[in-house]
């Protein structure tokens, strides 16, 4: 039988570090237990398990832990899996899991991303990639110039919008300086931002690559994060506050960093609303994947919470982004504040908004809907989470 | 002294591509029929999925559509600063290459700037850089 809509319930989250000693799969099993615990289900409960990318054999610091270790470590008996980097983005993996519940082909399905590459450091023999002679696929038009990192590719986007609409220094600073405020109320970031970034020490940071400084890019991190996805013909069974998916989107367009006008978010973004009532005006707080600075400002745009090439303009001076403003973005921390927990933080942090159980971070009100995003250039998902 | 530059694995879609400096020639995969350009190169037209379709040495002008100074060393021994930009190919609509601007400090470099394509080989590879126009 299929059910209408599908509802985020648990969720939990590992400890956040550096160079964790604790083995990638554990971390993976403590965040589940905790998402599971607070579902109020038991494992055999758990009926699908979802991961954005599922393992990969050959790097294993970027994602460590495959669908079928979940299985096999929990005793779930499983009746979909699904793992792969073939999706439009991170988020996407719980999209798919709300796909499955509304499809009556699983109740309730873990999605998680475990990400090892702080601790692959400590051990790159095992976790970091062979080193390879070529180059090949997508990276074959990048690498052999030099532009080996995603910083590289986000950096021309932001480049064009500093040439074409005036993006400053000043204004892409806020983002990282809102995040590493709200960081310093979270517990779980604690190990990655110790003091408050001031937009002074921003400008004086040491540029990556123009106009990415240092503060501008995310730091490797060793985490899990696992979201529960249920039916909601199934939430009987569980103990806590359902969040619905209200609506979600996916974009690729090319699967290209150079090919594209517009990075995938600007699609996503538009396409979110075709799919529900709410608007942006709807939006009590923001989740914005941050892996650089410059890509929240692409879903700021592309979202329609401004126009394109206002972006700069509405986060100019970091009162509009702030917990207490007109849209509290990327509330714990976000990826440069909190650690690149590469994608799943957001949702994780938007339930938790939700809920009111974000502590000292908790923005005021009574938060009803929260948008959360994942990706950067060629592709995109987001994803509306709402209390109803 | 710069490592070498990543090296490209070479197969049936790419060659033309990565070997087309050695006749002075930047190889686009252009459509028989329907005259569009495809890249990265692919073994149909992406516009009109022909198959009729073969590498066209292009005249490897362009613009600078956008670009970034990096300043991070990537690799052990890259020199830095150096630019990398999105090269607008000139006569080729909606394709654009990652690319080094050569030859010039890296705050000659802007928008819009006119350039043209100049290879460097390493082993057999030639990849393709700009430099502006004088």
């Amino acid at each position: 039988m299929a059910s209408k809509e599908a509802y985020i319930t648990g969720v939990g989250q590992s400890e956040v570090g550096v160079r964790l000693p604790r083995h990638p799969l554990l971390l993976t099993l403590d965040a589940a237990k905790e998402a599971i615990a607070e579902a109020g289900l038991t494992f055999d409960q758990i009926d699908g398990v979802f991961s954005f990318p599922g393992k990969s054999h050959g790097y294993l610091a970027f994602s460590p832990v495959g669908t079928d270790e979940i299985i096999e470590a929990l005793g779930i008996k499983s009746k979909w899996q699904m793992g792969g980097l073939e999706q439009p983005a991170q988020l996407s993996a719980i999209g798919m899991a709300a796909w499955a519940v509304k499809q009556g082909i699983c109740r309730h399905v873990l999605c998680f991303r475990t990400v090892y590459e702080a601790g692959g450091m400590a051990d790159p023999a095992q976790y970091m990639p062979a080193r390879s002679e070529t180059v090949s696929g997508a990276s074959q038009w990048t690498s052999p110039f030099w532009a080996t990192s995603a910083a590289c590719w986000t950096a021309q986007y932001a480049a064009r919008h500093v040439h074409k609409y005036g993006l400053t220094r000043q204004q892409l600073g806020q983002i990282a300086v809102n995040g590493s405020k709200n960081a310093m109320l979270n517990p779980r970031a604690r190990a990655i931002t110790k003091e408050e970034l001031t937009l002074d020490k921003y400008m004086d940071a040491r540029m990556i690559s123009t106009p990415l400084c240092l503060y501008d890019c995310d730091r490797f991190s060793d985490a899990s994060t696992v979201i529960i996805v249920s039916a909601g013909d199934a939430l009987d069974e569980i103990k806590c506050e359902p969040i619905r998916i209200a609506a979600m989107s996916g974009s690729v367009d090319r699967y290209s960093w150079d090919q594209v006008e517009w990075p995938a978010a600007y699609d996503a973004g538009r396409d979110l609303w075709t799919r529900t009532d709410y608007t942006p005006a709807d939006v009590d707080t923001a989740q914005f994947y941050d892996g650089f600075a410059f890509l929240p400002i692409t879903w700021l745009e592309g979202l329609g919470f401004c126009e394109k090439g206002e972006g700069g303009q509405f986060i100019e001076g970091g009162t509009r982004i702030a917990r207490d403003g007109q849209l509290p973005l990327n509330t714990a921390g976000g990826q440069l504040g909190a650690g690149r927990l590469h994608g799943f933080g957001f949702a994780h942090e938007a339930v938790t908004q939700l809920r009111g159980q974000a502590g000292e971070r908790q923005i005021a009100g009574d938060p009803r809907v929260a948008v959360a995003t994942s990706g950067g250039g060629p592709l995109a998902a987001a994803l509306l989470l709402t209390k109803d | 002294m710069n490592p070498p530059r990543p090296r490209p694995r070479l197969d049936q879609e790419n060659t033309a591509f990565w070997t087309g400096g050695a006749q002075g020639h930047l190889n686009i995969v252009k459509c028989g029929d329907c005259g569009q350009y495809t890249h990265p190169p692919r073994l149909i037209c992406r516009h009109c999925q022909s198959e009729n379709i073969a590498p066209d040495a292009v005249a490897g002008t362009g613009v600078i559509d956008t670009f970034t100074i990096n300043h991070q060393p990537w690799a052990k021994g890259l020199e830095v600063p150096f630019v990398i930009a999105r090269v607008a190919l000139d006569g080729v609509a909606g394709v654009y290459l990652t690319t080094n601007i050569v030859n010039c400090p890296v705050d000659a470099v802007a928008f819009g700037d006119a350039v043209k394509v100049v290879f460097e080989e390493q082993d057999g590879v030639f990849y393709p850089l700009f430099e502006k126009v004088a």
